[in-house]
């Protein structure tokens, strides 16, 4: 066992060992998926809460398939059918979910930091499933677990992170755990996406263009153009944002010929990548999403499973 | 108050006076609520003689920059409650910014401020907005609010965007010479910030606020005040480029002053994830959540090490004039969310002054540097001519220090009704032990020996 943690909120501080355990004990619940019966024991009797304060379709429902497959009773709670509309603070909301004793919650939650106020003041066990552009653990561990099966995830791997960096908690929650692993990453935005401070820290290399982040990458990961920033002032149009930054089969051809192209999901194809890429033989784009069931019954596991 | 005939008479104490140039060992006898005699060895009678044995006598503190939040925001800080915090921590008059609500833009609001202040053991200074309503777009009828006791102008915690209203607001108080005081802030570039735009921001995904949404402003108001050759008081000062603004306009001969408070003085941006960064904290007091604890949360927001490191040698070098708490009550529950739905504001009157003291010990300013900061200087900014010097003839204001005495800041023990303190667990040298106003006991420490 080596991650014996009460909550999952983020990898920044998790341990070479803390990953590869959960990397090891998803590859185990992998299989799971391709049986008739899809459904083991292990949670059984125990609730999970899946506390989600912005809409979600994905990721809410691989938490929610993930505990049911490990036989625990998910619970589903979204901010538009709670207490949340009527003022009620996040403490009061977690508190009221905490008197009904549930094992794990899941949160999402558009401000950062939010998964650790709730694991401050809960006994449950809390995962992070995304707090604000801050973290979202879950997603990067399916990243790596994906990763793992078509590369090695040691040192001498190069990945690329395009797009909108700055508002992305899938590119944070990647970066701190593919230095831990010591795998070179290198991120690329557009100067207005890319957050003052970030060529400040150790292990990550900054690219201007697309065409530098690209060279000889092993692995691409395109991050999803959130079109409303257009109204902010970011960048001057989608047109514009594809030209330059879209993932396309010639920028593609910069990458290592067995290179792999990965989204978090959902994708605007036309935009931040092609449909000709996002279908083409290299991306791994479902194969993520497979993997992501797989990983959080694993997290879910070994928060919830060490008490039985 | 005109008739009491009350007198004391502080002996063997330590005196720090920037005003009067004085530190060592000098009588003070106080009579009818002023200083009537300094001198070594004073040979008077007096109703009440107290023997300080080496202890620190300082002039009252002066807070150029406070949050009373009444009228409206009662729960938060009454003036009554704030004013018994501010002479805990050996404050005797603190100016009160306009924000409240009613906001402080009519001579009704600035007398109904000084009614509730009188039975307040602190003197309280009301600061008159700028514009009606803090609205930036007509400006407040200055004339009578300093007839009715306004010290200053300011739209604190929003900036006047107008350009020509800034300028007409300078031109306009410099008639009752009355200051402006100016929270510099471009509010395009501070947009949804909650943190400083640094290292911390981009790794925790925060929005950041750029310093240079703090510097614009700056730039532009010193400007106005060159042009106009008024003076102007820049409030909060957070960054390295600020200082510099500032430094290059005194040496052309610009009237700008400025403010630092202890927050900026102390902690950088590292404080935001994690409060136990500099210092280990007391492990009784030290708070629950030492990562996005939103007591790190103030506009201007804490900045990055070199800013700090600047704030301090631009203190101790007269750059910046005075230590301002920017004392911000909030409600325990306001602040016990999510970080970025947080109000801005801390609390600091309580903890300033032992602040202070640190900086002496971590040698960034001597004694008398910190009655300067703290009294002199402030008094000067707002022309009060009885007050910042213990000098014969001045009001009987100040605080008896022991620069010995050890504590940990403990925020329920606070007179203030707020505890958003980012220095919760503190193990701090130096407390204030008295406060004396207009010759009259108002504050001693409870239990002291």
């Amino acid at each position: 066992m080596g991650f014996n943690r009460k909550d999952l909120l983020g990898t920044r501080d998790l341990s070479v060992v803390e990953i590869r355990s959960l990397l090891e004990s998803a590859e185990s619940f992998k299989e799971i998926a391709e049986r008739p019966l899809k459904k083991v024991p292990a949670l059984r009797g125990k609730t999970v809460v899946n506390l989600f304060f912005e809409p979600s379709t994905r990721t809410r429902t691989s938490f929610e398939i993930a505990a049911k497959r490990l036989s625990a009773d998910a619970v589903n709670m979204s901010a538009s059918t709670s207490s949340v509309v009527k003022g009620e603070s996040l403490i009061d909301t977690v508190e009221n979910i905490q008197a009904m004793a549930p094992d794990i919650v899941v949160i999402r939650h558009g401000y950062v930091g939010a998964a650790h106020l709730v694991a401050g003041r809960i006994g449950a066990s809390v995962v992070n499933a995304g707090d604000g552009a801050n973290e979202h653990p879950t997603q990067a561990l399916l990243d790596l677990l994906t990763i793992a099966e078509h590369k090695k995830l040691e040192p001498g791997l190069t990945v690329a992170i395009i797009g909108d960096i700055a508002h992305s908690r899938v590119a944070r929650s990647n970066i701190w755990a593919l230095i831990t692993l010591g795998i070179t990453v290198r991120v690329c935005a557009p100067p207005t996406m890319l957050p003052r401070g970030l060529e400040n820290i150790a292990g990550i290399q900054v690219c201007r263009r697309p065409e530098e982040a690209l060279a000889g990458a092993d692995v691409v990961m395109m991050l999803r153009i959130q079109l409303e920033r257009q109204d902010r002032l970011l960048f001057p149009s989608i047109r514009d944002y594809a030209r330059i930054f879209g993932l396309n089969r010639r920028r593609l051809d910069l990458a290592c010929p067995d290179a792999i192209v990965m989204h978090p999901g959902p994708m605007n194809r036309g935009v931040e990548i092609t449909s000709e890429v996002a279908d083409g033989e290299r991306a791994v784009i479902l194969n993520q999403v497979s993997n992501g069931v797989a990983l959080r019954m694993a997290v879910l596991f070994m928060l919830g499973g060490q008490g039985t | 108050m005109s008739e009491k005939l009350s007198s004391i008479l502080l002996k063997n104490g330590r005196l720090i006076d920037a005003g009067q140039h004085l530190d060592g060992n000098f009588d003070i006898f106080l009579l009818n609520g002023k200083v009537a005699e300094v001198a070594p060895n004073l040979e008077v009678t007096a109703d009440q003689v107290i023997d300080l044995n080496g202890l620190w006598v300082l002039p009252g503190a002066i807070d150029l920059h406070v949050h009373l939040r009444e009228p409206g925001f009662e729960y938060k800080e009454t003036i009554l409650s704030g004013a018994r915090a501010a002479v805990a921590g050996g404050f005797t008059s603190i100016a009160c910014m306009a924000n409240t609500n009613p906001i402080n833009d009519s001579a009704a609001v600035t007398r109904f401020i000084l009614e509730q202040a009188r039975v307040a053991p602190a003197k309280v200074l009301p600061i008159a907005a700028i514009s009606q309503g803090m609205l930036g777009e007509v400006l407040v009828e200055m004339g009578d609010l300093a007839a009715a006791g306004a010290v200053a102008f300011s739209d604190d915690g929003k900036t006047v965007p107008n350009s020509k209203l800034l300028r007409h607001a300078l031109e306009y108080a410099s008639l009752f010479e009355k200051p402006l005081f100016c929270h510099c802030q471009d509010n395009a570039l501070f947009a949804d910030g909650v943190i400083h735009e640094g290292i911390i921001s981009a790794a925790h995904g925060l929005a950041g606020i750029p310093t240079l949404a703090e510097e614009i402003d700056i730039a532009r108001t010193i400007m106005l005040a060159e042009y106009l050759q008024v003076p102007v008081h820049i409030c909060h000062l957070s960054t390295r480029g600020g200082v510099e603004l500032v430094k290059a306009a005194k040496a052309r001969g610009v009237k700008v002053t400025a403010e630092a408070t202890p927050h900026h003085l102390f902690l950088d941006e590292r404080a935001v994830v994690d409060l136990e960064y500099r210092e280990p904290l007391d492990e009784n007091l030290k708070p629950a959540m030492l990562c996005y604890n939103t007591n790190t949360k103030m506009s201007p927001p804490l900045r990055a090490a070199e800013d700090v490191a600047v704030l301090r040698e631009a203190l101790a070098a007269g750059i910046i004039d005075a230590i301002a708490t920017d004392h911000a009550p909030h409600e325990a529950t306001e602040k016990a969310v999510e970080y970025g739905l947080a109000p801005f504001g801390v609390v600091g009157l309580e903890t300033a002054l032992s602040l202070a003291l640190r900086l002496v010990q971590e040698g960034v300013l001597t004694p008398l540097q910190v009655a300067a900061r703290m009294s002199c200087e402030p008094a000067a900014i707002l022309g009060l001519k009885d007050r910042g010097s213990l000098a014969p003839g001045m009001a009987a204001d100040l605080m008896i220090v022991d620069p010995e005495r050890e504590w940990a800041v403990d925020p329920d023990k606070f007179y203030s009704l707020a505890r958003n303190t980012p220095f919760a667990g503190w193990h701090l040298k130096g407390r204030v032990i008295k406060t004396i106003v207009d010759g009259e006991i108002v504050f001693s420490l409870y239990g002291y020996k």
